[in-house]
């Protein structure tokens, strides 16, 4: 493989990674907040993307307008799942939500089977974006730079709102000790509406650029992302929103580099995800830049 | 006399906070030592270093002679410490009956498959350790609700199910972690006298941590006290009593007034 | 009620349900016989995961996986040997499986002891750790499964599937299994290492300070539910006479995930009851999914995926507002059943001799 292939693929890898890596904020915040895995964050993520497809195709809206559209209804769905399915089972046992949120994965799935049909459909796309730009004899879709920027851009903000305004202090607040917080005074379902209101966002932003990069649009599409996007943020540390963006790069590049020189893996692709968990629990359960915590007895 | 449980510089850190600092402690055979202090001075954490439920950041726990500093909770279990908790932890869902039985597993010597197929030499073993966990319930006074739900029973009675569910697993050595916690003065003296009777009755020895100093200096034959997790007294009841550093971290110092 | 009644009452329910198969063997159409068949099979898979869900106290989403794994196992071995070269006709199976044949009942034990087996290699790292990571790696493994069955072309016969596997049409086989694994779970559940599973689902430190060691005891519960799904699997496979791939898609695991919380998380008897109503239900859903019209206009909303909207629906209707299910952790026990019978007789008498009174 000559050195232009390897920085094709590097690059194509890294921008499969921050895609995985918008998906992954969502889920740890959540987790880091409810200690919960948001099963329907994926579904979230696939309803986003039809939102897009049918913004720009039926209502043929330019494509800013279709993104604001997507990202406000996204944010609402967020919410309303939120209030709808897991907000009642607050003081439940854990599993009891983690049902839920399997109910809410698996109603979104059919529901969109049923109204949007399984069929795929094929997501517009745009020649700006699909140019290609020629650097050094390495050539590299305007997207695949595009993707990576959007995300550390977004990563910055992210960081910045969680580590210096009120209500990112609320929000780690509540995710150190749940209990203190609400004694505190903190507005528990407020903060926790406002976490998923931002993963659900996110997503919204990821299933946009998602469309983009494989333009097609499918009921199930969010399931494989969904799991995978989970595991990128036990890897890099559940909670840890740099984390989240770490683990997403490492398993981007990992699926797009191992597929890329053992080509007899191409079928296993999928299964690269799993296989990493695994590792990473065996070696450092609490990922590359969690913490260690002791349960209190 | 020989010790049962040997503590040798123990550290407990958890990130920036010391929780137990070079903690030295020794518990001899057939006593009753207390542990007594303020609030978050350590004892509970002590505990959890002694069952394994934290692995110290350094030092040393020896167990008749044994060092079980790494050991896992329920390895320590079998070898024969028991433990209560602060805030009651019984299976809340299950009988009485249950609770008792369960801390029998520990002991089961049938296999799984006997066990799980009710084998005669499983059914046999089962009914034994019915009979002991009927014979142990008779002596904490728990026959008559012995087939209610643990979290039905009354507080009082919850505690007492605790020291029997520790005392089923056959234990050498009992921690007793706030007993008298949540008692009037009328229970706290019953439990005074429990707690004499099955040190006896089964021949054990015991370590606590409890506030009540009337129950604490009428029955312990040592006391250990910890403040900051930093041991700032060891001795007899009459000795802690008149030692000032204990009145003082009871009492606080009182520094800007 | 002493134990003698107890058992007499048993062995007269087990006439009963006897009499029942046959009667059903003879009576019913193939159609009502195949529900039957899949009741019991469901039955197991409910059994086997409210095992490791409900009495555990753990969380595994790797029904479907372990299925998979029993199913592939009946198929591969039970096969006719001479049938095997025309189904896979597109890559030749491997030679050290083609040539072996294997009775049904011994596969179908294989298979769950080499779904026993994945359970143990995904268990020894997950089981350690946080209880939920389980869901996620038990997701995964059932995903990986079918990556592989998919794959794997000359063992499995990759996305075709194998076919004209010999299949059960009584209800023998499958009935006869399923109360083998209902009497199974009653003898564990009620025993030393039933209790201990308890323990663990009520509170992990506390059973653990009482010397159950939670690692030995989540992998043995683990182990044993995904030997129990692998069976459900293998017979699932004899009952379609086909195995492929698709059919293993993880959303099968949610079905059993129904059984269990319609049936109540830690009760054999609420998930024997579930198992048919699920069964049963889903069965009977179907009209949903087919084109219906109301005076010759057709209703756009009775289309293909109907169905599964309605049943995604049920599923979170349950945990929102039935969050034990019908049973909670109880059971149906004679004594229950005695208790319930004296109520109803002393209400009638007391009908019966004018009004209620206060008492």
């Amino acid at each position: 493989m000559g050195l232009q292939t390897f920085m094709q693929h590097l690059a194509n890898g890294i921008s499969l990674g921050s895609l995985y890596a918008l998906i992954a904020i969502g889920y740890t915040m959540v987790y880091g907040i409810l200690r919960l895995i948001n099963f329907a964050h994926g579904d979230i993520f696939m309803m986003a993307a039809y939102l897009a497809f049918f913004g720009m195709t039926i209502f043929s809206m330019p494509w800013y307008v279709a993104f604001i559209m997507v990202i406000v209804v996204t944010v609402i769905l967020g919410i309303l799942i939120e209030k709808a399915a897991y907000r009642p089972l607050r003081d439940a046992p854990t599993s009891s939500v983690l049902i839920s949120a399997i109910g809410v994965s698996f109603l979104l799935e059919n529901l969109a089977t049923f109204l949007f049909s399984g069929k795929p459909r094929a997501f517009p796309t745009f020649e700006t974006m699909t140019y290609s730009l020629d650097m050094q004899g390495v050539s590299v879709q305007v997207l695949t730079i595009i993707v990576p920027i959007v995300t550390l851009i977004i990563l910055f903000i992210l960081l910045f709102v969680i580590n210096r305004t009120k209500l990112g202090m609320a929000m780690r607040a509540v995710s150190k000790d749940y209990e203190i917080a609400k004694v505190m005074g903190i507005k528990i379902n407020n903060i926790i509406a406002y976490t998923f209101a931002i993963g659900s966002a996110l997503a919204a932003i990821g299933a946009f650029l998602w469309g983009m990069k494989y333009p097609q649009v499918s009921p199930l599409m969010g399931v494989m992302p969904g799991l995978k996007c989970f595991i990128a943020a036990v890897i890099g540390g559940i909670g840890n929103i740099k984390g989240a963006v770490l683990g997403g790069f490492i398993l981007g590049l990992a699926e797009v580099l191992l597929v890329a020189f053992f080509g007899q893996l191409t079928g296993y692709r999928d299964a690269i995800a799993f296989i990493l968990l695994i590792i990473i629990l065996l070696v450092r359960p609490t990922g590359l830049l969690g913490e260690k915590t002791a349960e209190k007895v | 006399m020989s010790n049962v449980l040997k503590l040798d510089d123990v550290v407990m850190r958890f990130g920036g906070v010391v929780a137990v600092n070079n903690l030295s402690l020794e518990v001899n055979k057939g006593s009753i030592v207390a542990l007594i202090g303020p609030n978050g001075a350590g004892k509970t954490t002590a505990f959890n270093v002694i069952t394994g439920v934290y692995m110290p950041t350094s030092g040393k726990v020896s167990f008749e002679g044994k060092d079980i500093t790494k050991e896992q909770p329920h390895k320590i279990a079998k070898l024969g410490i028991a433990r209560t908790f602060q805030n009651i932890r019984l299976f809340k869902k299950l009988t009485v009956m249950d609770n008792v039985l369960i801390a029998k597993h520990l002991h089961l010597k049938s296999g799984l498959f006997g066990t799980a197929l009710h084998m005669p030499w499983a059914v046999k073993e089962e009914k034994k350790m019915r009979e002991e966990a009927e014979a142990l319930l008779e002596k904490v006074g728990l026959t008559a609700v012995k087939n209610e739900m643990a979290s039905s029973l009354p507080y009082g009675q919850q505690r007492h199910l605790e020291i029997a569910r520790a005392l089923a697993t056959s234990p050498q050595l009992l921690l007793l972690d706030e007993p008298a916690a949540g008692m009037n003065p009328q229970e706290t003296m019953e439990l005074t006298h429990f707690i004499k009777e099955i040190k006896d009755e089964f021949n054990i020895t015991i370590l606590m941590i409890e506030h009540h100093m009337d129950l604490v200096m009428e029955i312990s034959d040592d006391i250990y006290v910890l403040d900051f997790g930093q041991l700032i007294a060891h001795g007899t009841p009459e000795q802690i009593q008149r030692n000032e550093k204990v009145i003082q971290a009871y009492l606080g110092v009182e520094e800007d007034a | 009620m002493n134990k003698r009644t107890k058992l007499l009452l048993n062995i007269a329910a087990l006439v009963v349900v006897i009499l029942f198969i046959i009667i059903a063997n003879e009576l019913f159409d193939s159609y009502i016989k195949r529900i039957l068949n899949l009741c019991a099979i469901y039955t197991i898979l409910g059994l086997s995961m409210n095992l490791v869900n409900g009495f555990t106290g753990l969380f595994s989403l790797g029904q479907a996986g372990f299925m998979a794994i029993g199913a592939y196992t009946v198929a591969i071995f039970t096969v006719p040997i001479e049938a095997r070269s025309l189904i896979f006709y597109l890559k030749p199976m491997n030679a050290f499986l083609s040539g072996i044949h294997i009775p049904f009942v011994p596969a179908l034990l294989l298979g769950g002891v080499i779904a026993a087996l994945f359970a143990w290699l995904i268990g020894a790292p997950v089981l350690r750790l946080r209880g939920d990571y389980l869901a996620i790696a038990t997701l995964g493994f059932s995903e990986i499964i079918r990556i592989v069955f998919t794959n794997a072309q000359t063992i499995t016969n990759g996305a075709l599937g194998i076919k004209n596997i010999p299949t059960i049409s009584n209800l023998w086989w499958t009935w006869s299994i399923a109360l083998l694994t209902i009497f199974f779970m009653i003898l564990l559940i009620h025993s030393s290492y039933g209790r201990a599973f308890k323990a663990i689902r009520e509170d992990e430190i506390a059973a653990e300070a009482m010397g159950i060691g939670l690692f030995k005891h989540k992998v043995i519960s683990f182990m044993i539910g995904a030997f129990m799904a692998a069976i459900g699997g293998g017979l699932f496979a004899a009952l379609l006479g086909t195995v492929d791939p698709k059919q293993f898609y993880f959303t099968l695991t949610y079905n059993f995930l129904l059984i269990i919380v319609l049936g109540g998380m830690g009760s054999i008897s609420g998930t024997i009851i579930s198992a048919f109503i699920v069964t049963g239900g889903l069965e009977w859903l179907r009209f949903l999914d087919e084109p219906m019209s109301i005076g010759g206009i057709n209703i756009a909303l009775f289309r293909p995926g109907l169905r599964m909207v309605v049943f995604s629906i049920l599923l979170m209707i349950v945990v929102l507002f039935y969050r034990n299910g019908l049973m909670g952790q109880r059971e149906i026990t004679w004594e229950a059943i005695g208790e319930f019978f004296k109520k109803l007789r002393t209400r009638k008498t007391r009908n019966a001799k004018g009004g209620a009174k206060v008492e």
